[in-house]
């Protein structure tokens, strides 16, 4: 038979492959809450649209804090027009990051500037080196971490403010480990990554932690379902179209219908 | 199939016109073909709502050909790239989240509309003489388009996809004696990777035009036995009858219209309803996710697998389930079709559902702790119905009065 429950005694197991290089390898020892408190989001629901200048500040949060550790290698650089960057905004962009070349005549690995149809550099060459350098656990690549993670937005944003600096009284101290509410086992080897006034806006909303984990838990939804501002629009256009149809068809097919319950459907000739 | 000197009425009185049209008729009447099969085609006059599914599963086929035609001209079948290749498909190739959307709702909503078609099938009695080549072609589709779920749930290499594959081909491998050969002619080597996907690749696309050929022939027995319907009585008298268009061409349309709805609120507002989120990791032969399971669609075999304490014996359930479907015109001998007409049967048919349902919980618990209890019982009254309850209740059931002729049959459902 197969046996593959194993591990679901974990409360948070669906969570647990999301986590699994954040948490530490110590053994959970406080139940950790499974359902993070629901925040109102721009895009939640079946019609909700991305907030485009949240999306901007978050990119902004992800690209001076999150990227020096994390990778979002699915996505390129000319996916970020879809937070409303310009074509021009992107090649600078892009241009000012170095990315892997050809190998040049002698064999030698090169190195040239980004172009938009490249995809975001990972921080590290490889996850074996990622885990090398960051304490034997790799940072997770971000491109579908608010998908996989169950609770995605709720949890991203409720794991970025749930720090607790120094760790309350009685919880476990393990050296180069952080507590979180909402980290497997309360422990994880990421430190705090937001802080107030780490960053700055371009837009002048002042940059507090909070207003951070917002604007990059909206960000990284983004990243995980880039599409879905039009997906909810064309959505509604289908609908509406189908709405339509759907009249004119039962019109027709009570028409039709009528007929044939009045006179004898195999004389009609069509 | 019908040759020009031998035309029936049909054909004479169908405009013929001279010009292309004519020449072609004369040589390949496929207008008079037309007219005859899809036109003038007598259908029982009392259909209910439930006969638009073949239909839709004609309309839901196309669309997984279309969409799927375009999604393999973008993806790779390699154990490294195939995962990053559907991302691109989702993310940078034009308009993909939409072809990749309509693929998967497609898939989703393809196996739940063979379930409701299989399951008028089974309330009305539409197995019974003359229909059984139309049953088992239908049975055939349904192992067909089962297998072809399966394969293109492996396409994406997500952690789903490969820890289900590593599930089933080791089930695969419980089969005594043959088993490890043909685990390995499944995987092709001694590990999920390359060869694996590439084969599954190619057998995704192969057996989805398979398919198409196996319809064929099951559209092809329904239109020489004619449709069964809710009475289970056949027409007698041409005022049991109605032509196919415009009276159920009208009737698919709205059918289909409404069908088109939940695929479009299911593909464009609720997606997550049809997602595994664990399948949007990279497989990793490293990291077993914390919970394998299926697919919504094979939840009730996947109870069954679970539920027997042996793993061959949890492989022959599953299997055994789909296979005495295949003897259900031999094992249901009541001359009577239509639950309708049936004391015992019809509330036996409600219970067999409702096993249907409780096995596909089980399956989601994996059969732990009570849900191991509900596993077996829904096993046990689920084949006990086509074996037990069916052929006992041939025999002493009192069917209810049939109607004399369609026509005056009363009501709809």
């Amino acid at each position: 038979m197969v046996r593959l429950s194993r591990a679901r005694t974990a409360a948070f197991s669906a969570a647990l492959l999301a986590s699994l290089p954040l948490v530490a390898h110590a053994a959970p020892t406080a139940p950790t809450p499974s359902v993070p408190p629901h925040q109102k989001w721009s895009f939640d629901g079946p019609l909700g649209q991305f907030d485009q200048k949240s999306l901007q500040r978050g990119f902004v949060v992800f690209n001076e804090i999150c990227s020096s550790c994390h990778g979002m290698r699915s996505v390129t650089y000319n996916d970020l027009s879809g937070i409303g960057l310009s074509p021009q905004a992107i090649r600078d962009f892009a241009h000012a990051k170095q990315v892997p070349g050809p190998l040049d005549a002698a064999g030698h690995p090169t190195m040239r500037p980004g172009l938009p149809d490249d995809h975001l550099r990972s921080p590290f060459p490889s996850e074996a080196a990622a885990a090398a350098m960051m304490g034997g656990v790799a940072p997770p690549d971000q491109s579908r971490l608010a998908a996989i993670q169950p609770h995605g937005a709720d949890w991203l944003y409720a794991f970025l403010t749930g720090y607790h600096m120094p760790p309350p009284p009685g919880a476990p101290v393990v050296p180069g480990k952080f507590y979180n509410d909402w980290a497997d086992g309360h422990l994880v080897g990421m430190p705090p990554p937001l802080m107030d006034d780490a960053v700055e806006f371009p837009d002048g909303t002042p940059a507090t932690a909070k207003q951070q984990a917002r604007d990059v838990t909206t960000f990284l939804v983004w990243a995980s379902d880039p599409h879905r501002n039009d997906r909810h629009r064309t959505g509604l256009y289908v609908f509406a179209y189908l709405s339509g149809l759907l009249v004119l068809a039962i019109a027709w097919k009570r028409k039709i219908w009528k007929r044939g319950t009045t006179q004898n459907a195999q004389d009609t000739d069509d | 199939m019908k040759q020009p000197e031998l035309r029936d009425e049909a054909s004479t009185d169908a405009a013929s016109p001279g010009g292309p049209a004519g020449w072609i008729e004369h040589r390949l009447p496929v207008f008079s073909a037309f007219r005859k099969e899809y036109v003038v085609f007598p259908m029982p006059r009392n259909l209910n709502w439930l006969w638009n599914f073949g239909a839709i599963l004609v309309v839901v086929l196309l669309l997984m050909l279309a969409t799927g035609t375009f999604l393999a001209m973008n993806y790779t079948p390699t154990s490294a790239e195939a995962f990053f290749s559907v991302e691109a498909i989702d993310r940078q190739l034009s308009g993909g989240w939409l072809l990749r959307g309509m693929h998967m709702t497609g898939a989703n909503l393809f196996l739940a509309a063979l379930y409701i078609h299989l399951f008028r099938g089974l309330y009305y009695g539409s197995y019974k003489a003359p229909r059984e080549i139309l049953w088992l072609s239908g049975l055939v589709l349904l192992v067909m388009v089962m297998a072809t779920a399966f394969a293109g749930y492996i396409l994406p290499w997500g952690q789903m996809s490969y820890w289900g594959a590593d599930v089933i081909t080791k089930a695969v491998g419980a089969v005594p004696v043959i088993g490890g050969t043909l685990e390995h002619v499944l995987t092709g080597s001694d590990h999920l990777g390359d060869i694996f996907l590439h084969r599954f690749f190619v057998l995704h696309f192969l057996m989805a035009f398979l398919v198409v050929a196996v319809v064929g022939l099951h559209v092809a027995c329904v239109h020489v036995t004619k449709s069964n319907n809710p009475v289970g009585v056949e027409p007698k008298t041409p005022k049991d009858t109605l032509p196919f268009h415009p009276y159920y061409t009208s009737k698919d349309l709205i059918g289909l219209i409404v069908f088109a709805m939940v695929f479009s609120a299911l593909l464009f507002f609720w997606p997550g309803l049809l997602t595994e989120p664990d399948n949007y990791a990279p497989a990793d032969p490293l990291h077993t996710p914390a919970n394998i399971e299926p697919e919504w669609y094979f939840l009730p075999f996947y109870g069954l697998l679970q539920s027997v304490p042996s793993k061959f014996g949890g492989l022959l359930a599953a299997a055994g389930s789909l296979l005495v479907l295949f003897g259900l015109p031999w094992l249901d001998r009541s001359p009577v079709r239509s639950a309708r007409f049936r004391p015992i049967c019809r509330p036996a048919l409600l219970g067999l559902v409702i096993s249907f349902v409780l096995l596909a919980l089980v399956g989601k618990h994996h059969a732990t702790g009570a849900w191991m209890l509900v596993g077996r019982l829904s096993a046990l009254y689920y084949f006990g119905y086509f074996l037990v309850i069916l052929p006992l209740a041939s025999r002493f059931e009192k069917p209810r009065p049939l109607p004399t002729s369609l026509a005056s049959a009363k009501g709809d459902a």
